[in-house]
C-alpha cells in the first residue's frame, strides 16, 4: 500500500478544498489534496455563467475563471495533490484511505483533516415522482455537466422541476443552445433561487414559471414523452382537477442539494439536521482535528462564501496543529445554538466557552420569506442577548452575522442560545 | 402635454438587491420617467435596462485537440441583449485549438460590438 504523510489532508479540490489547502501551505505546513475527479476545480468548473467573485476579487467572473485563479496558486505553490483518487475511509486517528488506478490503495497519515467534499443533488427518488423509468430524466447539475463540459445536449424540449439557481441557469443555457424550455415548475409559492436568475434566465426569455405546482406523473416508457403537473395545496397535496399535461422529452430536476457526508459519518462525526456535520465556532466537527467547510458543511449561495469559510477551516487546522494537537483534551464546556422560529438551521451548532471573547461567525437560513423582521438571539431563560432589524429575508439568501458574544453581555453560565427571525414588535402594533 | 397622457411602457424588475422593486418606465409626453425605485442604484439599473439592455454572454466553444471537447468562454464586455443570438451563432461556427490559457482572445471584436470572446479557463492538450 502506497503511503503518504502530511500535516493536513484536504478531501476535495473544489472551491473549498483549494482555498483551505492554500491557507495551510501559506502557514508553512505540509498539505495534500485528494480529489476524485480528473482535474482540480470541482463543480465550479461547470458553472460557466458569470456572477462569481464579486466579494473575493471585487470583479465579476465566470465559475471557471474564479476557480482557475485558485488552481494557478496551488500549482505555483507546488501543493501536492492526488487526482482520480476516491477517498473510501477517514478514521478518527486522521488516517485517510483512498483508491486510484495507478497506485491502488493509498493511506495518508495526517494530523488534521479538512472535509471539503461538497454536496450532491436531490434526485427523483428523493422526491418520489410516480411513473415508469424512461430515459430523459436528469438532475440539473448533471445536465449542466453534459452541456458545458462534455458537449452533449440531454434532449430538445424540457420541463424543469424546481426553481433553484442551477435549474434557472440551465433554462437559459439550454435556450441558448437551441432547446425549448416549456416551463419551470415550482412547488412553493415563490422562487427558490436568486431574483437575479429569475429575471435574467427566465423572464428575459419568456420561460413560464409555474408556482404552487409540481410534477405528479411522468409519461413515456422508453423515453419520457411528457409530464403531468398539478397544483398543490398548503400541505403540498395535489389538488384534484388541476392536472395539466406538458409534452417534453426531458425533465430536469433542480430540487435541492444535500451535503455529501457519508465519509464524515463513517469517521464517527455527528451530523445536524441540515445534513452537514455538527461544528463549533472553529469549523471543527465532533472529532478533534477534523474540520469541515464549503457545501459539505452547509449549502452556500455564493462560491465567494465557500472560499471565505474554507480559508477559516484551513487556518483553524493550522492553529490546531500548532496548539492543541497531541495535548490532553479538556472536557468541552459548550453552548448549544438552536434554530428557533423561522430559522431552518444555524452554524455553528456549538460554541466553546473558551472562545466567547472572540468574534464568532454565525450563518443561517430562514424557512420562509418575510419582510421587516427582527433577528434575535435568546438564552434558555428568554433573555434577549442580541437583536438586529432586517428588511427582507428569504430562504435562498444565507444570513451571516459576526458577533462577539461577550460584548452582548451573555450570561457565561448559559447552556444554549436560540436564534429566531420574528416580525418586528412595532409591526405587530401597527397591525393591531 | 397633460398628466393624463402618462402611460406605463415597460415594467422592470430591479435585480440590484433582493427587495426586487418593480420599476415602471412611464411615458409622459416625449419624456420617459421612472417610478417605483427605492434607491439610486435602482434608478441607474432601470435606465440602463430601458435604454440599452446589455449582458455578458457566457457559453462554450468547440476545441480541437483539447483535454476536453469544449472550452467555456465569455465576452469581456457586456454586449447588447438583442445581439446575443447572433453572437451565439458566431461562436458556434468557431473551433479553437488547445493549449489555451485563461484570458486568451478567441474571437476579436465579435460582430463589431467592441467586445472580445475570451477563454474562461486554461485547457491543456489531449
Amino acid at each position: 500500500m502506497k503511503k503518504y504523510k502530511a500535516d493536513v489532508v484536504v478531501i476535495g479540490a473544489g472551491a473549498g478544498g483549494l482555498a483551505a489547502a492554500l491557507e495551510v501551505k501559506k502557514a508553512k505546513l505540509d498539505v495534500l489534496i485528494v480529489e476524485r475527479a480528473k482535474e482540480l476545480g470541482g463543480i465550479t468548473l461547470q458553472c460557466i455563467h458569470n456572477g462569481f467573485g464579486l466579494k473575493e476579487f471585487e470583479e465579476e467572473l465566470t465559475g471557471p475563471e474564479y476557480i482557475q485563479r485558485f488552481i494557478n496558486q496551488v500549482i505555483d505553490l507546488k501543493i501536492p495533490y492526488l487526482l482520480d483518487s476516491m477517498v473510501i475511509e477517514i478514521t478518527k486517528e486522521k488516517k485517510v484511505y483512498a483508491v486510484n488506478n495507478n497506485e491502488g490503495l493509498i493511506e495518508v497519515e495526517a494530523k488534521a483533516v479538512v472535509l471539503a467534499m461538497g454536496c450532491r443533488e436531490r434526485t427523483r427518488g428523493a422526491i418520489n415522482i410516480p411513473g415508469f423509468r424512461p430515459a430523459g430524466i436528469f438532475t440539473a447539475g448533471q445536465a449542466q455537466r453534459f452541456v458545458n463540459i462534455e458537449g452533449y445536449l440531454p434532449g430538445s424540449t424540457y420541463v424543469i422541476l424546481g426553481s433553484g439557481d442551477i435549474g434557472m441557469i440551465m433554462a437559459r443555457r439550454l435556450t441558448w443552445e437551441g432547446c425549448k424550455v416549456k416551463a419551470v415548475v415550482e412547488i412553493l409559492p415563490y422562487v427558490s433561487g436568486l431574483l437575479r436568475n429569475q429575471v435574467q434566465c427566465l423572464e428575459d426569455y419568456d420561460i413560464p414559471l409555474i408556482t404552487n405546482y409540481t410534477v405528479t406523473k411522468i409519461h413515456g416508457k422508453e423515453r419520457i414523452k411528457g409530464v403531468t403537473i398539478s397544483k398543490v395545496d398548503r400541505n403540498f397535496d395535489r389538488i384534484i382537477g388541476s392536472d395539466k399535461f406538458i409534452e417534453c422529452d426531458t425533465l430536469l430536476l433542480s430540487v435541492g442539494l444535500i451535503p455529501e457526508n457519508e465519509l464524515t459519518l463513517q469517521a464517527g462525526a455527528e451530523l445536524s439536521d441540515n445534513g452537514g456535520p455538527i461544528i463549533d465556532e472553529n469549523l471543527e466537527t465532533t472529532i478533534e482535528g477534523i474540520f469541515a467547510c464549503g457545501n459539505v458543511l452547509q449549502v452556500h449561495d455564493l462560491v465567494d462564501m465557500v472560499t471565505n469559510e474554507a480559508k477559516r477551516a484551513g487556518l483553524n487546522a493550522v492553529e490546531y496543529i500548532n496548539g492543541r494537537y497531541g495535548k490532553e483534551l479538556k472536557k468541552k464546556d459548550i453552548i448549544k445554538c438552536i434554530p428557533g422560529e423561522n430559522v431552518n438551521y444555524i452554524k455553528p451548532d456549538i460554541i466553546n466557552k473558551r472562545d466567547l471573547s472572540e468574534e464568532i461567525i454565525f450563518t443561517f437560513r430562514v424557512r420562509y420569506p418575510d419582510r421587516r423582521v427582527q433577528i434575535q438571539f435568546k438564552d434558555e431563560n428568554n433573555n434577549v442577548i442580541y437583536k438586529k432589524k432586517k428588511i427582507y429575508v428569504i430562504p435562498s439568501e444565507m444570513i451571516e452575522l459576526n458577533l462577539n458574544l461577550e460584548e452582548t453581555k451573555i450570561d457565561p453560565t448559559c447552556k444554549s442560545i436560540t436564534v429566531e427571525v420574528i416580525p418586528r414588535p412595532e409591526v405587530l402594533i401597527e397591525e393591531e | 402635454m397633460s398628466e393624463s397622457s402618462a402611460s406605463v411602457v415597460k415594467v422592470i424588475r430591479c435585480i440590484v438587491c433582493p427587495t426586487g422593486c418593480q420599476i415602471q418606465a412611464i411615458s409622459k409626453g416625449s419624456d420617459i420617467v421612472f417610478e417605483g425605485y427605492t434607491c439610486k442604484r435602482g434608478l441607474e439599473y432601470a435606465e440602463q435596462e430601458y435604454y440599452e439592455p446589455k449582458r455578458i454572454l457566457t457559453t462554450t466553444i468547440r476545441v480541437e485537440n483539447g483535454f476536453l471537447p469544449l472550452l467555456p468562454v465569455r465576452t469581456d464586455k457586456p454586449i447588447l441583449k438583442e445581439k446575443l443570438d447572433e453572437a451565439l451563432s458566431e461562436i458556434a461556427k468557431t473551433v479553437v485549438s488547445a493549449p489555451i490559457v485563461m484570458g486568451d482572445i478567441l474571437i476579436e471584436n465579435i460582430l463589431g460590438l467592441e467586445s472580445n470572446v475570451i477563454a474562461s479557463r486554461n485547457l491543456t492538450q489531449k
